[in-house]
């Protein structure tokens, strides 16, 4: 399928329709043209046709953004587009997600972590959306709003809790702190405090995935590495490089955009010549998708359709997941900013409360159920709590260790032994 | 620039029973090094001590040093080597190392512009690509800070690559990925990933290539945590150092000069590497150490030879590790000669005699006779012209100035 068209025709249709219902969720923001407003120029634009969407909810089946999906949809109006199983696990996912970053708040202001956190509340359908759908292999590189997806890729609760709270049982053993987290064993790549920094990082860990199915002959190689960052990032010059270089040798990589709209305290619609990111994709010849962040399973049918494209060695795919963060960029902002009609609207689009009542109207889960997960959730989290509380803090014999991973590269002393060798090195004293 | 001489320290050492017959009083070997010794059935490593003598007599003949950019070489050294070995110029060593390390190991790959089809914009990665392929020989497009970045997170999931940079200076664009990930993501994991990436290229002054083509980037990456960083002046070192940079599980800077590609030397047929931690002894003396790197090394051995028809002995020693210095071999020249000159390309101000100068006073003060002299580059942009460019790095001359200065 020739991308660019596959691209026009994806991003041109930002919204499936609801053919019966003219005054749909989607219809405002929908527009056949392909000039669609979608965001509009101001920010009021998108208020006021907001303020129509509120009182217009789906009504039964939740409808997603790809092809597949209407294509799905047309056969039957019926079909539902996750089991039970999947339906729990995505729940329990995103509860995971709301409930550790709603402790880490409490945490911070009670002194156990400290420097810059950024939660991730109300975020949580883009990461469940997509990692969920990928095997332990694939990759997956964050920012600094990290932590859920280090959890939805199965980073243990406790072991981020640790990290968070500077102890040696963290993932990092405490050197990397809330926007450093890193696990080999789960191959999530980081956690990175400069925004674009990640995204070159994802690029070559795809290209390690082409490089061992063409180089190295491990024909089944099919691993898959998302990159995630924000709208501000997208007016960095590391994402266009990226997008062009992935393109340009087909590499397995999605690259989700997490646009909340704002960068800190910058508007998203006074930062970007071009609001639209999606369309920047098609520019670089990949194909660019927008899809509701705020319900997790328009994002898994779209996730699904990049990370299979991706899997088969089509090549990158761009999507742009419209969402919002319920909280602050982190804990020291006083969040002034934002208008507070604009956080009701999103509020009212708490994805955990719209697969809720998509789980219970169609039948998949019971209030029990869910609130049984609820509950084994807030132990889950206490638990990790507890961990890291015990743990010990680490010890100044660590502070030299990571630096290298061959420590002969401390160099040679005076008297003519490596450094490393230095007795005092592994208490962490010596002089380097 | 074509110039011939002949390697130091190709065959030295590589047999004990060969360094046991020196006068060890003279040459403080190491006896406790265990890491830098490895012996193998594959491969020996060449100590770096490059065994120069001035007195022919009772020393086992070695090839001099009769000019530092010499222009006629030396009639063929009595080599304690078993085997002839091989003349090749700079660029073609570093282009053996890697070839040979790509052999060895199918992870190793090559990054960079025009690295693959034209052959390096220095020739380094001549023929690589046809023999590798495009994907492990990769042209990419002009952006260094994301190539870099994609060569660092390939690092961290399998690969070895080699990054090339067109010229070092163009290296500043990728600092970001430089200093915040290839430094830091080890430390920063809890030591989960390592980085083994090699980022080298040429950098320092050329022939009137103009300010931003002439830059000495290793003063800025020096205070990076995580990396290490050596400097190539030799074929010899070169291809050893490239090797050992390959092999090597950390992140290493390795900075070659515009100027030495087209030295010409004969360096060993068997497999070798050069330790990445260690200097090189080019010229032993009594009265004054002079510390050096890279192309200053060519400057300095020029000087030295007006400053032995003046009776001056300098000790020449070539850093090689420029983080992290290799304080033994340094320390000990220290403690027999008591004065030191710095002969460095980078700038004045926070380069890395400037380091230098606080290593060493900071460990072998009591030794020193005199204060420490640094001789560097001026800080002024690298103008064009010839004449202007020729004053703005040392001289030879003012090398024997410093040093008749410093040794009165």
């Amino acid at each position: 399928m020739n991308s660019a068209s596959c691209a026009a025709k994806i991003s041109t249709q930002p919204f499936s329709l609801n053919p019966t219902s003219p005054t749909s969720h989607d219809r405002p923001l929908v527009s056949p043209k392909p000039t669609s407003l979608f965001l509009g120029s101001t920010r009021k634009l998108r208020l006021s046709s907001s303020s129509k969407l509120n009182l217009h909810r789906r009504s039964g089946t939740v409808v997603a953004v790809s092809d597949v999906v209407k294509q799905k949809k047309s056969k039957s109006t019926h079909s539902l587009l996750i089991t039970k199983e999947e339906g729990l696990e995505l729940y329990e996912d995103m509860i995971l997600g709301r409930a550790f970053e709603d402790m880490c708040a409490q945490m911070y202001y009670r002194g156990k972590m400290f420097g810059f956190v950024h939660l991730y509340n109300g975020q949580e359908a883009v990461s469940t959306g997509f990692i969920k759908l990928l095997k332990q292999q694939d990759s997956v590189v964050s920012t600094y709003r990290d932590h859920v997806h280090a959890l939805s890729k199965g980073v243990p609760a406790r072991a981020v809790m640790s990290e968070l709270f500077g102890k040696t049982t963290g993932c990092c053993r405490g050197q990397g702190g809330s926007m450093h987290m890193f696990s080999r064993e789960h191959n999530l790549l980081g956690g990175f405090a400069f925004i674009g920094e990640g995204i070159p990082v994802a690029t070559g860990a795809a290209f390690t995935s082409k490089y061992k199915r063409e180089v190295l002959k491990e024909a089944d190689c099919d691993h898959v590495t998302l990159a995630f960052f924000g709208d501000g990032t997208c007016n960095n010059g590391q994402f266009f490089e990226c997008l062009n270089m992935a393109a340009l040798w087909k590499l397995p990589i999605v690259f989700v955009v997490e646009n909340n709209l704002w960068a800190i305290g910058m508007s998203h619609l006074r930062a970007t010549s071009d609001p639209q990111i999606y369309k920047k994709g098609p520019a670089f010849g990949m194909p660019g998708i927008h899809v509701d962040g705020m319900d997790v399973l328009k994002v898994r049918e779209v996730a699904k359709d990049a990370i299979g494209r991706a899997r088969r060695g089509e090549g990158p795919t761009l999507v742009e997941c419209e969402t919002y963060r319920f909280r602050g960029h982190s804990l020291a902002d006083p969040d002034e900013l934002r208008d507070p009609a604009e956080k009701a609207h999103y509020a009212a689009r708490d994805p955990i409360t719209a697969l809720k009542k998509y789980l219970i109207e169609n039948s998949l889960a019971s209030e029990a159920d869910l609130k049984a997960i609820d509950k084994k959730i807030d132990e889950v989290v206490e638990d990790a709590v507890e961990f890291a509380d015990e743990s010990p803090v680490p010890s100044q014999s660590q502070l030299l260790e990571n630096v290298f991973a061959d420590p002969k590269g401390f160099g040679i002393g005076p008297d003519g032994r490596y450094r490393c060798e230095d007795p005092k090195f592994t208490e962490g004293t010596a002089h380097v | 620039m074509a110039a011939i001489f002949q390697g130091v320290g190709a065959a030295a050492a590589l047999s004990s029973s060969l360094s046991n017959s020196f006068d060890s009083k003279k040459f403080v070997s190491s006896p406790c090094r265990p890491f830098s010794v490895r012996k193998g059935a594959s491969f020996a490593v060449v100590r770096s001590d490059g065994r120069v003598n001035l007195n022919p007599k009772g020393r086992r003949a070695q090839q001099l040093i009769s000019n530092a950019v010499a222009t006629k070489s030396d009639s063929a050294a009595a080599s304690s080597s078993s085997k002839p070995g091989h003349e090749l110029l700079l660029f073609e060593a570093l282009q053996e190392g890697l070839e040979e390390e790509m052999e060895r190991d199918i992870r190793v790959c090559v990054m960079g512009e025009d690295v693959g089809h034209y052959g390096g914009s220095y020739k380094v990665t001549k023929g690589l690509a046809k023999k590798f392929g495009d994907l492990r020989v990769l042209d990419t497009p002009i952006a260094e800070n994301s190539f870099t970045g994609m060569g660092i997170g390939a690092a961290m999931t399998g690969l070895r690559p080699v990054v090339e940079g067109m010229n070092m200076g163009f290296l500043l664009l990728a600092f970001n990925q430089i200093s915040n990930n290839c430094g830091m993501l080890h430390y920063t994991s809890g030591g989960q990933f390592t980085i083994p990436i090699v980022i080298r290229g040429p950098g320092g002054v050329g022939r009137q290539l103009g300010a931003e083509h002439s830059q000495r980037l290793e003063s800025y990456f020096q205070s990076i945590p995580g990396i290490q960083m050596v400097a190539c002046s030799t074929p010899y070192n070169a291809k050893g150092l490239m090797k050992a940079a390959i092999r090597s599980e950390n992140p290493v800077i390795l900075f070659e000069h515009v100027l030495l590609y087209n030295l010409k030397e004969r360096i060993p047929d068997e497999d070798y590497i050069c330790n990445l931690e260690e200097a090189e002894m080019v010229r032993p003396g009594e009265h004054v150490t002079i510390l050096t790197y890279s192309r200053m090394r060519y400057h300095v051995m020029q000087a030295a030879k007006t400053l032995v028809n003046k009776g001056y002995d300098p000790e020449v020693i070539d850093i090689r590790s420029l983080k992290p210095f290799d304080l033994y071999t340094i320390g000990n020249s220290v403690k027999k000669t008591h004065r030191v000159l710095i002969v460095e390309e980078c700038m004045r101000t926070g380069g890395i005699g400037a380091s230098l100068i606080a290593a060493i006073t900071e460990n072998f003060n009591d030794y020193l006779d005199a204060p420490i002299m640094c001789l560097s580059s001026q800080d002024v942009p690298t103008p064009y012209a010839g004449t202007l460019e020729e004053v703005t790095v040392v001289q030879p001359a003012q090398i024997v100035t410093a040093v008749e200065q410093l040794c009165q």
